[in-house]
């Protein structure tokens, strides 16, 4: 059993995606890089090849919207249908490919102790969650306006047009055989974590999601801590 | 009142601004058609069809009858008004020259002229080339006529003779909506030869009975949508009023 952060008590997962839970050898010290970013926080950093990249899910229930680009051609980016396609599966775990729209690897999840990610809830938005809770909810801080300003941070030019449908990590959202889609607590705890390995210079955009709305954060949204490894010599 | 009709052939793309009120209508004339769709707003195309958006909104995992296609602004740019097929998917993309020809072989015009091998990927990249976009306004697209399936473990299947001859599915424009589609095969689909079906488009007014209200299908699957109409109407409102010229087909009644 598991105590979340709100102090709900949680079972231990049932599995039921084919979710590979694999550790990581990898120890923080090691590290080139180990940074913890605050809720509702943009962030973007170029990973090159062969890096690892691990985002740590500090204190559970903490919905991590991430978006890769390849590092020399933005126009080349992560595409969750392209991924879907490529493994059959609409869950992210441990062996998957994240594809690009040129149908080219960006990076492949190596280490997994959550067992399953999000592609298909997309980033909050002012104007989803008008839609999705009530007209006046426009002013709450979402994942978009971190994407964005992020992105006029970086200075390369990039904006609206390069937020595709991105990777929820930590976020479960259900598809039922029926169609029906879902948003659910309790797929990450204190401490779980996903990596990946860079197969190609990537450029990796994050939203620390301040969704307040909804369960994907346990509606208490929590820091995350970054880390990114030197490729095995 | 009958506004166009066309023939879009197999391997054909496909670009419209539909007026706010207008509704376009495609016909899977054999049972085996794909016709994969992108929408934007037709006067700002920055603003375009969310996948997200749209299946979070409903919570959905699919598209059909009183569901509405949902922009990255929060508004409804078309509503599914009619639909005889049942499943319409959103979440498995397009295929690209790759898949294309992995599945089918080349298929190069030199040898086979017109009837040469497109994919929907490059279709895309032309037909947004002509309204000024490019890769980048290429976001996860609708497929008309086609559904996957995914299991409990959220593996997915094609499944077969998900639509039928004679199937027919209806948008309703609810802003000014640009329309960009292409009919080629889907990169799941099991056929070993290359051979996207023609496929009939119709679009005409919406009438006086037609348009989006309280006591439209649409406006009643899902208490997020009448916001999401709300948002659409001041909008439109607004560049009514920045403009001096009515959207649509002259505005609303």
């Amino acid at each position: 059993m598991n105590r979340n952060k709100t102090g709900r008590i949680t079972m231990p997962i049932e599995v039921t995606s084919p979710s590979v839970i694999q550790e990581s050898a990898l120890a923080p010290w090691r590290a080139i890089h180990d940074e913890v970013l605050p809720a509702g926080r943009g962030w973007s950093r170029e990973i090159a090849r062969g890096q690892i990249f691990r985002i740590v899910d500090v204190e559970g229930n903490q919905a991590v919207d991430t978006l890769f680009f390849n590092a020399h051609n933005t126009e080349e980016r992560y595409s969750a249908p392209d991924t879907i396609r490529s493994q059959g599966n609409l869950y992210l775990t441990t062996g998957t490919r994240l594809m690009s729209n040129e149908g080219r690897r960006l990076l492949t999840i190596v280490a997994d102790t959550c067992g399953r990610h999000d592609t298909l809830g997309g980033a909050c938005s002012a104007e989803s969650n008008q839609v999705r809770y009530a007209l006046d909810r426009k002013y709450m801080h979402n994942c978009r306006d971190s994407f964005l300003l992020e992105l006029a941070r970086l200075g390369r030019g990039m904006g609206k047009r390069d937020l595709p449908s991105n990777i929820n990590f930590f976020m479960n959202v259900p598809v039922t055989s029926t169609g029906g889609l879902s948003f659910e607590d309790g797929v990450s705890a204190p401490g779980r974590y996903v990596e990946m390995r860079a197969e190609t210079d990537v450029l990796a955009l994050i939203s620390n999601c301040p969704q307040l709305n909804n369960p994907c954060n346990a509606y208490n949204p929590t820091p995350i801590r970054l880390l990114i490894w030197d490729a095995a010599p | 009142m009958t506004i166009l009709t066309e023939t879009l052939r197999g391997g054909q793309a496909w670009s419209r601004r539909l007026a706010r009120g207008q509704i376009l209508r495609l016909t899977d004339t054999t049972g085996r058609a794909c016709v994969s769709a992108l929408f934007y707003n037709a006067r700002e195309p920055l603003e375009r069809y969310n996948m997200a958006d749209t299946l979070k909104a409903q919570f959905t995992a699919y598209l059909t009858v009183g569901r509405v296609l949902y922009s990255d602004m929060g508004r409804v740019l078309v509503s599914i008004v009619a639909d005889t097929c049942g499943w319409h998917d959103t979440v498995s993309g397009c295929g690209d020259a790759t898949a294309s020809e992995g599945h089918f072989g080349a298929g190069r015009y030199q040898e086979l002229r017109n009837d040469f091998h497109r994919n929907a990927r490059d279709n895309f990249v032309v037909e947004l080339a002509k309204h000024g976009l490019g890769k980048r306004d290429i976001v996860a697209n609708v497929n008309f006529f086609v559904r996957i399936n995914a299991d409990e473990l959220g593996r997915i299947a094609w499944v077969p003779n998900n639509s039928h001859a004679g199937a027919a599915v209806e948008l309703r424009a609810e802003m000014d909506t640009l329309v960009v589609l292409t009919n080629t095969s889907h990169p799941m689909d099991p056929a070993t030869t290359y051979g996207p079906p023609a496929v009939e488009i119709g679009i005409r007014a919406a009438g006086p009975h037609e348009l989006a209200g309280p006591d439209d299908a649409c406006w009643r699957a899902r208490p997020e949508n009448p916001r999401g109409y709300a948002l659409t109407e001041a909008y439109c409102r607004e560049i009514e009023g920045a403009s001096g010229q009515p959207t649509g087909m002259g505005g609303r009644p």
